[in-house]
């Protein structure tokens, strides 16, 4: 410890900057293989060696195993880590912008407004894009979820954007959606009932190279906007004043985060239904080990997202041979026990 | 050179708060106390210069250009506003917050010579020892001496200071006003602190401007103002104003009887 006491501040600055780095690419090898451990679990049991031969040359190894790793595994595990990225890092974002490190990217009714388009397709056979085929209920999700933004962004024209005006229009838009959630699942048949149920555990069962595609398509598109802000995020995280003080056009820049938010929250939700947690403590796990500073905390918040998400396809894979459960319900499970021991185990002062 | 602030109008939704505000410029390497009752609007008048709030008419004028034509950015470059409530929530390291102000959010690399001016502003305000730790973690005087060290090393051309000695112990105090009066002086900027401790402020401010009902009610030179007839009625207290030795004024309040 002499010499880090010997050190000069800018000098240790470097240090902290060079582990966290060192920190991110840890988690990217941790996060390949979490996701070679996906890949490799499954009904039917195969070899490591037999499945990483599959991956990297599909036609030497036979017809039966290579469809299973590429057209069924394989499209699970990429979208558990897309999915969990893009909850991820809306959670960060959003805990960002609110100021409140309880927020997550379904915090202003985005998730009931999906459930709600989702029910409204599974009961009543009404979308607003009827000739959406497969996409159809992901499709009616998807556009209920954005459109409560809309109404988010509609009542900031009226009464200004400050953190109240959206977490008291988010929370009755909340609970407006769930209750006509509830007058849908009452009026409906068992089976459309049941349907709607195992909707909203959210499940990577159907995921898709195409949905895949689109993920990744959003990501690409997002991910570089939310990186061009990186500073400016970081002044926000310190206050609204300090912010301002330092030119930050805070308006705005709340208004352009809440609208990458709701893009990767509705998306996430159409595809896969609700899955909650994983936004709340994504971003938990980062702040824990890299802090608040943008350039780390996205990036981080995102591979603990897609690793919590990503090992939760696995265990819901391997807990009952022949049967995978919701992903939505596996979720807390796997993650709550992870995230309380990381609680307990790191030290106060390496949370940064 | 100087700042100045002619004809400001504002007020919260139907209550005006200032009605056609005037006050002669503030020159270059002149610290000016802000003084005046709680709720007269010392900080609104901060956030309207800063371009925090925007005015209902009037003008605020750095060397002659109107601030509010400046784009954010630029008048965020030249005024710097260091707000009251210093508290800071976010898992940042000191370090890392002060270098933030430096850079104002520019992305890339921190250059060398930034990292530097950080370090050499820590020292100065003596925080060195503290850089490393987060700012969530610091006790409401060391956060205050973090946003004042984030204001210094922006290096701006004017620097409002709303009760930047809140939180301070009497050597920081005075250890704080020292700085800031040194660095007005030396780089010529406009420096405008609200102060709560008259006698305090007296040692150290070259003006005080006295707000009460939505005007300047008195500007001058300390021994101007600081008056029984003048500030003790805007306050509403029985005041007491004598020279003492170390150059500054002693303030003594009364409650004035009814």
């Amino acid at each position: 410890m002499a010499e880090v006491a010997m050190m000069r501040a800018g000098e240790r600055y470097r240090q902290r900057m060079m582990r966290k780095t060192m920190f991110v690419g840890g988690a990217l090898v941790f996060l390949a293989l979490a996701i070679c451990v996906d890949v490799g679990v499954g009904p039917a049991w195969y070899s490591p060696v037999e499945v990483m031969t599959a991956l990297l040359s599909p036609d030497s190894v036979d017809a039966r195993l290579a469809i299973i790793i590429w057209d069924v595994r394989l499209p699970v595990a990429v979208m558990a880590v897309l999915i969990g990225a893009m909850l991820g890092i809306a959670g960060a974002q959003m805990q960002t912008i609110l100021h409140n490190p309880l927020a997550d990217p379904f915090t202003l009714g985005i998730s009931s407004a999906a459930s709600f388009g989702a029910a409204l397709a599974i009961a009543v056979g009404v979308g607003l894009w009827p000739s959406g085929g497969t996409f159809f209920i992901a499709l009616n999700a998807f556009v209920f979820a954005l459109g409560t933004s809309l109404v988010l962004f509609a009542f900031t024209r009226m009464r200004g954007v400050t953190v109240e005006t959206f977490v008291l229009v988010g929370i009755a838009l909340f609970f407006t959606f769930n209750a006509m959630l509830g007058f849908i699942q009452y009026q409906s048949s068992e089976a459309q009932l049941q349907q709607i149920i195992f909707w909203m555990m959210g499940s990577l069962g159907r995921a898709s190279w195409t949905k895949i595609a689109i993920c990744a398509g959003l990501l690409a598109l997002v991910v570089p906007l939310a990186w061009a802000r990186n500073s400016m995020m970081t002044a926000l995280a310190m206050g609204d004043d300090r912010a301002a003080s330092l030119g930050v056009p805070v308006t705005r820049l709340r208004l352009e985060m809440l609208a990458c938010i709701s893009l990767l929250a509705a998306t996430a939700t159409a595809f896969v239904g609700t899955i909650g947690f994983i936004g709340l403590v994504g971003p938990h796990i980062a702040r824990m080990f890299v802090g608040e500073d943008q350039r780390y905390f996205i990036p981080v918040s995102a591979m603990a997202g897609a690793v919590i998400l990503s090992a939760a396809s696995t265990l819901s894979k391997a807990i009952t041979p022949g049967v995978i459960y919701p992903i939505g319900i596996i979720t807390a499970l796997v993650g709550v026990p992870f995230f309380l021991s990381l609680v307990l185990s790191i030290r106060r002062e390496t949370w940064r | 050179m100087s700042l100045e602030i002619s004809g400001l109008r504002f007020g919260y939704g139907k209550s005006s708060l200032f009605d056609t505000l005037h006050a002669s410029p503030f020159r270059r390497g002149e610290m000016t106390a802000l003084i005046g009752p709680n709720g007269v609007g010392k900080s609104s008048l901060f956030r309207l210069v800063a371009g925090l709030l925007k005015p209902t008419a009037g003008t605020i004028c750095l060397d002659g250009h109107d601030t509010a034509c400046l784009p954010d950015r630029q008048r965020a470059e030249s005024i710097f506003l260091l707000t009251q409530h210093t508290a800071m929530r976010a898992a940042l390291a000191v370090f890392d917050v002060v270098l933030l102000a430096k850079r104002g959010w520019r992305g890339g690399k921190a250059s060398n010579e930034d990292i530097a001016h950080v370090e050499e502003m820590l020292d100065l305000l003596d925080i060195e020892h503290l850089s490393d730790r987060l700012v969530s973690e610091l006790s409401g005087g060391q956060q205050q001496l973090v946003a004042l060290s984030q204001a210094l090393v922006r290096d701006p051309q004017v620097l409002l200071l709303d009760e930047p000695t809140s939180a301070l112990d009497l050597r920081r105090q005075l250890e704080v006003l020292t700085l800031v009066c040194k660095v007005t002086r030396e780089r010529k900027i406009v420096t405008f602190a609200a102060l709560h401790d008259l006698s305090l402020a007296s040692r150290f401010a070259d003006r005080f401007v006295l707000l009460h009902e939505g005007k300047v009610a008195a500007d001058g030179t300390p021994e101007d103002v600081l008056r029984d007839d003048v500030t003790g009625r805007a306050y509403g207290v029985k005041l007491e104003v004598d020279r003492n030795s170390k150059g500054g004024l002693t303030v003594n309040a009364e409650l004035s009887a009814a």
